[in-house]
């Protein structure tokens, strides 16, 4: 088979998708047509165009994808030059989304790369919807925690609570500091999501305000005192940009003197950004070992050439090499990604008996359930001000108050009456209205 | 997965009409967490919270509290809480508003209490930190100051201590000092103004 087919550029790539193996994905099917349906079909998202970003968007143009897209709200710096290799020094201030698209465009002939200078915020919920795999080179809990949260909102489950496939959107996410770094592949509702393990983040180092104010000891004690105190006392009311230079270096020479007052060493303006921005120092090789598991997750995924990661890859170079993939497991009451109680009701239900039902549901047992739909709080039992503002409520249908939407996701926190013990949760609700015109119909056709 | 990438591109054409159930806003994991904590607090009648932004923004908010006893008693205290997407991973950002003569908070509102910085832990929350804050009140700690020279009178000269809080937060409300901006230069010189700032409390009592 693999000899009848005309060969390709990529030769290594052929034999991954041209030839069947042992320890292949479910559905894969080997051939010239699984080759060209990656290229005509497979649509990647790259998020972010830094040190990993770079790697990424090169891995996956060298792995045989053609529809790629890259969204970085940057500019490039000087600092970033040695190791997001993508850039030059004539590219400093301009996008790296930008640069990163065209650098790869020029270098491998037939991939198309679409730029997005912009935040993953600013782009609205259909532009994340139309890729088939996010892969993510980001440096924040924040971010990723977003971006979770967009993917998993695409994930639909079945009157069972199986997850439907087709709504699933993979994810690969990885992440490096120094010499460490990790790879993951989260499939919404089959693979623990970014925040089933958010435990997985070490909390951040904080240092106690008054060690700073009062008994500084190291370098980093003083910048952080220039930085979280000095700062506000002399630029009240003016916020403090960790992007702007001028402000970098404000914070940097009120360190020094600081450092200089208790007799301590060691305070550089790398170090300031380092301590402010919270950066530890970036090693070219350490992406590029964790983007090349990434792509080929990537590829995994969108080909099954072989069975993909599960699920969580660590990589460690400090001393030798270490490397160990962990297979964390959902959380089933996951708020992001679990399947959540489904609950029916009449378009006439009003809020108020909405809240009675939860207490017999036989899933919920909920009493004193607080309830808040997108953002909105439709009612709150405390504190006493925001339950006045939103008693009103109560007497309206749900229907309504849900903006007649046929199903949509609310949750709902309460006091949960279980096995006579009390205690308190929080819980993601299915709720679907009956009688709705759309509704049987797309359910029935997502199980087809 | 490649068929499905196919099958749905196909799907895409024919179903550019029907987008019925697409969420517009995300509400995060952190918003949520936030929500069953504000709806299950359980505050002492000397503390209130308020939410400037109306009742759908919770991430934003401000607690005053009234000390029923201690050397605070009698005053009101402002803080604002500022919670960020990824709470509780990382703890709310609390300020206080009102200017105050205390040892663990100094004088542009930084709070000096474990909680909110390096003790903090994801199972706290917005209830504790409240208490912790109140407790601030009936018991200021000389051991962990802010306000350095207020933990100095407090640790040698309690009834000292006691009467500047009084003269303070019978003053700070009219306090205006026209030397605080050139004092600002240095830091040294911020601990004698804070000396002529109870001294100004004083006359205006």
């Amino acid at each position: 088979m693999a000899d009848a087919a005309p060969p390709s550029k990529s030769r290594d790539l052929d034999k991954l998708l041209l030839r069947p193996g042992n320890l292949v994905g479910p559905s894969f099917e080997p051939g010239v047509q699984l080759r060209d349906d990656l290229q005509e079909y497979a649509k990647v998202l790259v998020v972010g165009a830094g040190g990993l970003g770079c790697e990424l968007l090169k891995d996956l143009a060298l792995s045989g994808f053609k529809n790629l897209e890259v969204i970085d709200m940057d500019r490039i710096e000087v600092t970033n030059l040695n190791r997001q290799f993508l850039f030059r020094l004539e590219d400093v201030g301009k996008p790296k989304a930008e640069v990163a698209a065209k650098r790869v465009m020029e270098r491998v002939s037939g991939v198309n790369i679409v730029p997005h200078f912009c935040r993953i915020e600013d782009k609205d919920i259909e532009f994340y919807s139309d890729f088939n795999i996010i892969a993510l080179g980001l440096d924040s809990i924040e971010a990723r925690s977003y971006i979770n949260a967009v993917a998993c909102s695409f994930l639909e489950y079945d009157s069972d609570d199986n997850p439907r496939e087709e709504t699933m959107k993979p994810m690969v996410d990885g992440g490096t500091e120094g010499f460490k770094g990790h790879a993951r592949v989260i499939v919404p509702g089959v693979t623990p999501c970014f925040e089933c393990t958010i435990w997985l983040f070490p909390p951040q180092v904080k240092f106690p305000l008054c060690t700073l104010a009062e008994t500084p000891r190291n370098a980093a004690h003083c910048i952080e005192y220039a930085h979280l105190i000095k700062w506000d006392e002399v630029h009240s009311g003016k916020a403090f940009d960790p992007d702007n230079p001028d402000h970098m270096k404000w914070v940097y020479d009120e360190a020094v003197k600081r450092a200089e007052l208790f007799g301590i060493q060691g305070v550089t303006y790398s170090l300031t950004q380092g301590v402010v921005k919270n950066i530890i120092p970036a090693i070219a090789s350490t992406n590029a070992i964790i983007s090349a598991a990434c792509a080929l997750e990537t590829l995994k995924i969108a080909s099954g050439c072989s069975k993909t990661l599960s699920n969580y890859l660590t990589y460690n170079g400090v001393e030798g090499l270490h490397t160990k993939v962990t297979e964390f497991v959902k959380d089933k009451d996951c708020l992001v990604c679990g399947p959540g109680v489904l609950v029916e009701l009449d378009t006439t239900v009003t809020l108020q008996k909405f809240i009675d039902m939860l207490e017999e549901h036989p899933k919920l047992l909920m009493s004193k359930a607080s309830i808040t739909y997108r953002g909105k709080n439709l009612y709150m039992q405390a504190p006493p001000v925001l339950e006045e503002m939103t008693r009103s409520n109560l007497s309206l249908p749900l229907y309504d108050l849900m903006d007649k939407v046929p199903k949509d996701i609310l949750h709902v926190t309460g006091t949960i009456n279980k096995d006579n013990k009390k205690s308190s949760g929080l819980r993601k609700l299915r709720v679907i209205f009956k009688g709705i015109d759309g509704v049987t119909d797309m359910d029935m056709a997502g199980g087809a | 997965m490649i068929r499905l990438f196919k099958v749905k591109e196909k799907q895409k054409e024919l179903a550019e009409n029907a987008n019925g159930g697409v969420p517009i806003k995300k509400q995060t994991a952190g918003e949520l967490r936030l929500h069953k904590d504000i709806s299950e607090l359980n505050l002492p009648k000397s503390c209130a919270i308020s939410f400037p932004n109306g009742k759908d923004d919770l991430m934003n908010f401000e607690v005053s509290i009234r000390p029923d006893e201690g050397y605070y008693f009698g005053g009101t205290f402002l803080f604002s809480f500022q919670v960020s997407p990824i709470y509780p991973h990382e703890a709310p950002k609390v300020k206080c508003k009102t200017k105050v003569y205390h040892p663990n908070i100094d004088l542009e509102g930084n709070v000096c209490l474990n909680i909110l910085r390096e003790d903090w832990k994801p199972v706290l929350n917005i209830n504790t930190i409240i208490y912790g804050l109140y407790h601030l009140f009936t018991e200021p700690n000389y051991e962990d100051p802010l306000n350095h020279d207020a933990a100095a009178v407090l640790r040698d000269n309690p009834k000292m201590f006691e009467s500047n809080v009084r003269r303070a937060m019978a003053g700070y409300h009219v306090l205006i000092n026209p030397t605080r901006a050139a004092n600002r230069e240095t830091g040294l010189i911020k601990q004698q103004w804070l000396s002529s700032w109870c001294w100004q409390a004083m006359c205006f009592i």
